[in-house]
């Protein structure tokens, strides 16, 4: 879903084709602001963390799914897809080996294990009761809705993106994360090829002393690649700086990762059930203000502009909202009704489900809709013109 | 716009100094060419330009380097990054971000271009190097001809004056490597850019070239015009060689100007053609093999070393490869040739047994060489990859061979003058290929595979090649050579096989395939068309053979 420029003569076949082969791999710039994305996807995954009742999980499910797959980089979704059976397999598997030993209708007994006295509480094998399995698969489903919900974020908008987007105050610590990110696949490139040598040496390209002698090379030659990176950064510029002293610089450092923190655990203490409000509030207040004020102090200091940053579009409320409203509609019903939010399989009868909950979840499947929109927005926008500007 | 003045610079625990007392100045606007063999300071040269010497690289730096006003040694990098633009020898190496547009405008991003006039600079540049079909494109999927135009396309956005160019064609085949220089010629011509380039393939380059500087390698820098250094030079392209041979004054430096002087060389020599003809006199290889072969029409021999067959490969689902038949036999050399990303370093990973084919057969000495446990391959296929320092892995060159029976001799043989004590990795292209080169030819394998060998190396490096390769192939040894030099496809492959997008185009001896089509002639072959010969020493012999 990539907008191609307008052919111009003097394109090859040659790149035509290489084009079509290998399609547009990048967001689109003009698409919708990855923050949007994350905060929808979040708002999927406060909903998840919320509530056990399966019709809901189910629902939250289904919706990521759907999402994901009309937006999403569908190799990378492909991986979180596979990762989130492994948990439900996983979280199954164990079910059935640690049993809880409560009463229940009994599916299948197994041979029980004696336990030491010590472990009170622990059964290894034994009676499996439906009971047990249906707890158990309510767990599991909420674990693969969440893990789905962030792999829904990383493959619609790519995180590096978001890197793009941090305050200039923290940017040098964002591209020390992102060359740090890069340094696996790099490690793994110099491994392929040190290991290939090796075959064309004639020596054995497996076993224990195989990794050991390749592993000098392989450091060599990612140490070499970092070194090469750092001095092309600075050739083109990086690092340059305003005129602001470096204690007042620091300080705005500070300010920021300070503020950033004290909204994160805030965050947290409000959306974890039970913790007193009146914590929460003030910290997030304070936080956010800290990392605002320190986000306008080290913008005034930098030189550094922007290139074409990513806007927030209408289309992006839209796609925000429709994650928020999921989130929303989960803790109100909480607040209604807690107990079907929470079933836990004892009995095992269907959980009644809450009308709000499945408004505000089936609401975050709007995106969607957007999706189709956008494209002519995106040519709207390009007949315009209109250059994009950092809100400074 | 620059200047040097007694500039004398030691890289770190080393005597030498690299440069030794240079004072130049290069006015603006001009396209100076560094000219110098391998390890003779050309980077260092280059890269005292921008700062990246001594700030990256330590070492001592005396005397001072002034670039538009501003000394290196109070500047950093970073500092010149909006006076100064470098594109390394590798340009994927110097990439910092992921897409085509974010590189370009990462440089603009640090020198604080408003946002607007950015969005433009990247506009007109994405049209000027013709790259807007690329903007969203990822940089690793780019081809080797792309990806050095992005480069320089990244430089260019930061609106420097002076442009600082290591190499930029080495890695290119002949249509991409005229693509970037033409590029460069429009930036001078129509920008009045300074533009500072080193190159090993002179025949590429030296016609565009305003001045050049002289690296003898004893750490001097002579400046000259191009006509002046190119009459004394020892490093020449072969139009240089051609008229030093015909006695042309003065010495032209583009195909145009020596196809002028060449009348009379052309009459003589069609003389002599004529004279062969008869069968009196010594006739050039070209002559003796019929003059059209096609893949059917070649006559089989009965006991290939290499026989591919139909063979389909690829990969990541991509295909590289369709269809691919070629047989090579001991005492072969075969030229592989083709555009970047034509599937030649398939073709040359699948003979060594590097790749399973999708379809099709390779065998190699009688077997299928992906199958061959790594000791009996080795006996059969020695690969040489295009990073021939990829072999290494030893800290001195007598380690790289300690484990090879006949290692150090075999590296005597080839180059006696490499110390084995010193590091694999400090040494030049050419020193690195000659230990590569050791360490596959040690086993005394059958076939000897080389991936595009001549990148860095310079001339003389190069005339050592050749002659190694005649030696092996004339003991039996069948060669396979993926490279983009034509010139040395001339000199040594006594067949040509091109390959476009993956399929064989041509297969027939390299005198008729080279002087097909005007991309991958020779030089000699486009003074002398429509004459058969290809290198100044095939015109030298028949000369002689006159006298």
């Amino acid at each position: 879903m990539s907008t191609v420029a307008p052919g111009r003569a003097g394109v090859t076949a040659a790149t035509r084709r290489a084009a079509e082969r290998t399609g547009p791999v990048t967001q689109p710039r003009d698409g919708l602001h990855p923050g949007a994305w994350w905060i929808w996807a979040t708002g999927l995954a406060v909903a998840a963390s919320r509530t056990t009742n399966p019709i809901l999980l189910s629902l939250i499910l289904a919706v990521t799914g759907y999402v994901a797959a009309v937006q999403a980089h569908t190799r990378l979704f492909g991986f979180f897809l596979r990762l989130a059976t492994v948990v439900v397999a996983l979280r199954m598997a164990l079910a059935v080996i640690f049993t809880s030993g409560l009463p229940g209708h009994v599916v299948v007994a197994l041979p029980q294990v004696p336990v030491p006295d010590i472990l009170v509480g622990l059964h290894i094998g034994g009676p499996v009761t439906v009971e047990a399995l249906l707890n158990a698969s309510y767990g599991a489903l909420q674990l693969a809705a969440l893990i789905l919900a962030i792999g829904a974020a990383v493959a619609i908008a790519d995180p590096r993106s978001l890197l793009r987007l941090l305050p200039a105050a923290l940017y040098e610590m964002g591209v020390a994360v992102a060359v740090a990110l890069s340094v696996a696949p790099e490690l793994a490139t110099a491994a392929r090829r040190v290991r290939r040598a090796r075959r064309l040496r004639g020596e054995p390209d497996r076993g224990l002393v195989s990794w050991i002698r390749s592993a000098l090379p392989v450091l060599h030659g990612a140490l070499e690649r970092s070194i090469n990176l750092a001095a092309a950064m600075d050739a083109r510029g990086f690092g340059r700086r305003g005129s602001a002293p470096r204690w007042r610089r620091r300080l705005v450092t500070a300010g920021l990762v300070v503020g950033l923190l004290a909204t994160a655990a805030a965050s947290y203490a409000l959306l974890t059930p039970g913790t007193p409000g009146g914590v929460g509030l003030p910290l997030a207040g304070g936080g956010a203000l800290l990392a605002a004020l320190a986000v306008l102090v080290g913008r005034a200091d930098t030189v550094r502009t922007r290139y074409r940053p990513p806007r927030w579009t209408p289309a992006s409320w839209i796609v925000a909202a429709a994650g928020c409203a999921a989130a929303a509609g989960v803790i109100s019903a909480g607040h209604i009704d807690a107990a079907a939010l929470n079933p836990t399989g004892y009995p095992p009868v269907l959980p009644a489900t809450p009308g709000i909950a499945v408004a505000g979840i089936l609401a975050a499947a709007v995106p969607v809709v957007i999706s189709h929109t956008t494209p002519d927005m995106r040519r709207i926008r390009a007949r315009t013109g209109r250059p994009n500007r950092e809100g400074k | 716009m620059i200047t040097f003045e007694r500039v004398t610079f030691r890289y770190p625990e080393t005597d030498r100094p690299v440069l030794n007392g240079v004072t130049l100045t290069i006015p603006e606007g001009e396209l100076t060419l560094v000219v110098g063999g391998t390890g003779s300071g050309k980077s260092t040269l280059l890269r005292a330009v921008n700062g990246l010497v001594p700030h990256f690289t330590g070492g001592h730096l005396a005397g001072r380097v002034i670039v538009a006003g501003r000394d290196t040694r109070d500047h950093p990098p970073r500092e010149l990054a909006d006076i100064v633009g470098y594109v390394g020898q590798d340009p994927a190496a110097g990439f910092v971000t992921d897409t085509v547009e974010d590189e370009l405008a990462y440089a603009m991003e640090w020198l604080g271009v408003p946002p607007a006039t950015m969005r433009r600079r990247v506009e007109d540049t994405l049209d000027l190097l013709d790259l807007s079909a690329l903007r969203s494109r990822r940089l690793g999927d780019l081809s080797g001809g792309e990806q050095q135009r992005v480069a320089i396309g990244a430089v260019l956005t930061a609106g420097p004056r002076i442009l600082v160019l290591d190499e930029p064609t080495s890695a290119l085949d002949p249509p991409a490597a005229e693509e970037v220089l033409a590029v460069l010629t429009r930036l001078v011509h129509d920008l009045g850019m300074t533009v500072l380039v080193a190159e090993h393939r002179l025949e590429r380059i030296v016609q565009y070239a305003d001045r050049i500087l002289l690296l003898p390698g004893d750490g001097r820098v002579v400046a000259e015009s191009p006509a002046a250094a190119m009459a004394v030079s020892p490093l020449a392209p072969p139009v240089v060689h051609l008229a030093r041979l015909a006695g042309w004054h003065p010495v032209p430096l583009s195909i145009r100007d020596a196809r002028r002087h060449a009348e009379p060389l052309r009459d003589r020599l069609a003389t002599l053609t004529a004279a062969a003809a008869n069968g009196t006199h010594r006739s050039p290889a070209a002559l003796s093999e019929p003059t059209a072969h096609h893949d059917g029409l070649r006559r089989p021999t009965p006991d290939p070393v290499v026989d591919v067959r139909r063979l389909t490969a690829g990969y990541d689902g991509r295909p590289a490869l369709r269809d691919v038949t070629i047989r090579v036999d001991p005492g072969e050399i075969v030229a592989v040739m083709g555009r970047n990303g034509a599937g030649k370093t398939t073709l040359l990973a699948h003979i060594a047994g590097l790749a399973v084919p999708w379809r099709g057969d390779v065998r190699v000495c009688g077997a299928a060489p992906h199958r061959l446990s790594a000791g009996e391959l080795v006996r059969c296929v020695g690969f040489v990859p295009h990073e021939p320092s990829d072999l290494f892995y030893a800290d001195t060159v007598a380690g790289e061979l300690a484990d090879l029976p006949d290692g150090l001799s075999t590296l005597q043989a080839i180059a006696p003058d490499i110390e084995p004590r010193r590091h694999p990795r400090d040494l030049s292209e050419g020193e690195q290929l000659a230990v590569a080169l050791a360490v596959v030819l040690a086993r005394r394998p059958r076939v000897l595979a080389l991936d595009e060998p001549t990148r860095g190396l310079d001339y003389a490096a190069k005339a050592r090649l050749a002659a190694l390769l005649r030696t092996l192939a004339r003991s039996g040894t069948a060669i396979l050579l993926a490279t983009h030099d034509v010139e040395l496809a001339a000199e040594v492959a006594t067949r040509t096989v091109v390959l476009a997008e993956g399929e064989v185009v041509a297969d027939g001896p390299t005198a008729s395939v080279v002087t097909a089509t005007p991309a991958f002639a020779p030089q000699v072959a486009r003074i002398l068309h429509p004459l058969p010969w290809l290198t100044v020493a095939d015109v030298a012999a028949a000369l002689a053979g006159r006298r």
